[in-house]
């Protein structure tokens, strides 16, 4: 399983006439992500050329660790974007639960592994609460997740004035269990010469891991079909709620994971940081192929989409320009990706 | 198939319903026997739709009863319908298109091998079991990988049916499967009835074109704005007497109309019956 797909994979048991022979090449270019390869490479190439320590090892660690912190969460907002939804409170979620693990053991004063506990849960049950309603209400989820987008942000500032008396939460760095939890959540690993964040192992498995569970698992045909056509998938008895509410449990997963890391790697958070987060994750998903209609897109096409992210936002800084411009080529870089996409989806489509 | 033909497996008995005030169905009867075709014939808006979500779970029915194998029921969803053996295959909602026709075949009962975590989907297996179901109903596919939505509108439909028949359906419920097919492509899913029929299916098959229901159809239910207008074996009634029950008396310029049509298909009846022998 070396590549994330849609189904849309393996060769066929049996050769017909009527087939005429893909050439292996039409074939690669039919995937998903196809368009996001491209970009990646010619964005890599790119900053190669214009800022040559671009390519060294300890930037490229550099680089990687600011595409994991997209990365991580761009998971699973491909995997409910291709399962038909959006969630617009993702980049608030983060916060929310680093908010929830520091503001819990400061307050009751327990070991913060407790908090991380707690964090787990409460960021767990806001991707149930956001599944739920939209299953519920029957409302698109872009107005479900907006209204707790909004909720969740006056919540952290809230909740952080009352507990903190400020913006930023307690530090909780001199606190039992803060020592260990930073080994986990925000360790550095040397390999060959170089410190590599934890997050980016964490990133490739979640990238594994959904792979294997969108291409290979039950679930992941039920993630297609209940993207692809809901009503569809629920007359032949395939449980489409019961899939979007686990798609955004995962979603929660993914924030409790960069939240933590966040608050380990810092020691403290900001009540009011995360806003604008969640179009970057779905800006990754978008680059990487996934339909922003659903039932079509890989998790290798979102982690694709975080590492352009990733390598545009340093890149700038390699090459020494005002990153006040990051964020136009961040646009760019949408804007082509999606016409590259479409035009690859359309091509490839046709036989 | 354990099913003897002409076991009742889906019997309604003065079953209506209502959506909030509008009246779509009134006092039906209807008798789904094993290994016997039940057609449901009317026009627009008189309630064949309605009447098979009833069967198929999709709605539930507001008065009279409905038995199935022999025990009264109000069915809860398309699953609860599914675990008593009953499919249902719709014009529009068969598939989801940009699946491929493997995935689709065995969409919501997928195979698996391995255990626990391990537990992974067999997709070779699904893949040679789509493709042999396919061709033991004579539909041969280029590639069972390629998306669904690439198939014709007849192939799709077939699929669909295959599927429902694979999965061990002892009732199928058609709507309208012929209803945006060319003849010859409608004669390919008419004789796919009859395979279904023949391995002891019950179906219930739904179409406002006698032409297509009378060469297949054992019994025929017929509905106007929601209430039955008659109800025939094949014996007692024939094909013109259908086609003008249908039109109504008044309609006449209409039924003229169907009529200059029958130069194809009386073809595809033809067709049909040799497929019957
Ligand atoms: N969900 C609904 N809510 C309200 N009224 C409905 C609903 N579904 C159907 N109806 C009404 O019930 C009547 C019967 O509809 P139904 O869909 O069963 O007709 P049909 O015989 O299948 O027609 P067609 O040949 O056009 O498919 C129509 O008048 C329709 O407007
Ligand atoms: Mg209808």
């Amino acid at each position: 399983m070396a590549t994330a797909t849609t189904p849309a994979p393996a060769a066929s048991p049996t050769a017909d006439e009527r087939l005429v022979r893909r050439s292996a090449v039409a074939r690669l270019l039919a995937r998903p992500e196809m368009g996001a390869v491209v970009g990646a490479v010619a964005v890599f190439a790119f900053f190669a050329a214009v800022a040559p320590v671009f390519t060294q090892l300890s930037s490229v660690a550099t680089v990687l660790y600011g595409a994991s912190t997209i990365g991580i969460m761009a998971v699973g907002v491909s995997l409910l974007m291709i399962g038909g939804e959006f969630d617009l409170s993702t980049g608030v979620a983060v916060v929310f639960s680093a908010l929830t693990a520091a503001q819990f053991s400061w307050f009751l004063g327990t070991n913060v592994w407790v908090g991380v506990g707690v964090a787990l849960v409460v960021s767990l049950g806001l991707g149930f609460l956001n599944g739920y309603l939209l299953v519920v209400t029957k409302l698109p989820s872009f107005i479900v997740t907006l209204a707790t987008f909004l909720m969740i942000t006056g919540i952290n500032l809230g909740v952080t004035r009352l507990v903190a008396g400020g913006v930023s939460s307690p530090s909780i760095a001199s606190m039992d269990g803060f020592e260990s939890a930073r080994s986990v959540f925000a360790a550095k690993i040397s390999f060959l010469g170089v410190r590599w964040e934890v997050t980016v192992l964490i990133w490739l498995a979640l990238v594994v891991i959904a792979t294997h569970l969108l291409v290979r698992t039950r679930v992941g045909n039920w993630i297609f079909a209940a993207g692809g056509d809901d009503l569809a998938a629920s007359a032949v008895g395939v449980p489409v709620k019961r899939t979007k509410i686990g798609l955004f449990v995962g979603v929660g997963l993914c924030a409790w994971l960069l939240g933590m890391h966040n608050l380990f790697a810092f020691g403290t958070v900001q009540s009011g940081e995360g806003v604008g987060n969640e179009f970057l994750y779905i800006i990754a998903a978008v680059i990487g192929g996934c339909l922003l209609t659903g039932g079509y897109g890989s998790a290798v096409g979102g982690a694709l989409g975080a590492l352009i992210f990733g390598m545009v936002n340093k890149g700038i800084v390699y090459a020494q320009w005002n990153p006040d411009w990051f964020k136009f080529f961040l646009g760019l870089m949408l804007l082509l990706a999606t016409i590259v996409n479409l035009v690859v989806k359309k091509r490839a489509e046709q036989r | 198939m354990t099913t003897t033909t002409g076991t009742s497996l889906v019997t309604m008995r003065g079953v209506g319903k209502r959506y909030g005030n509008i009246l779509a169905l009134q006092d039906v009867d209807l008798d789904v026997q094993a290994g016997r075709v039940t057609c449901v014939l009317g026009d627009n808006g008189a309630g064949k739709s309605t009447l098979i979500k009833i069967i198929a779970g999709r709605h539930q029915h507001s008065e009279g009863v409905l038995e199935i194998h022999g025990e009264e029921r109000t069915l809860g969803s398309p699953r609860e319908a599914l675990d008593l053996g009953i499919a249902a295959v719709y014009q529009d909602l068969a598939v989801v298109p940009l699946m491929p026709v493997w995935r689709n075949f065995f969409l919501g009962s997928e195979l698996t091998k391995g255990r626990g975590p391990a537990r992974i989907l067999d997709v070779k297996k699904m893949q040679r079991i789509a493709k042999q179901e396919l061709l033991d109903m004579g539909i041969d596919l280029r590639d069972v990988n390629q998306p669904i939505h690439q198939l014709s509108g007849g192939e799709r439909q077939c699929v669909a049916i295959a599927r429902a028949v694979y999965f061990g359906a002892r009732v199928l419920i058609l709507d309208e499967p012929t209803a945006a097919l060319g003849v010859k492509q409608s004669g390919v899913v008419l004789r796919y009835v009859l395979r279904a029929r023949d391995r002891g299916l019950g179906v219930v098959f739904i179409t406002h074109n006698p032409h297509h229901a009378y060469p297949v159809g054992d019994r025929f239910l017929l509905l106007k704005r929601g209430r039955p207008l008659g109800y025939h074996e094949k014996k007692d009634v024939t094909l013109d007497e259908l086609t003008s029950q249908m039109a109504g008396g008044a309609e006449l310029e209409e039924l003229a109309h169907e009529l200059e049509q029958t130069d194809a298909d009386s073809a595809l009846i033809a067709d049909v019956r040799a497929a019957e022998v």
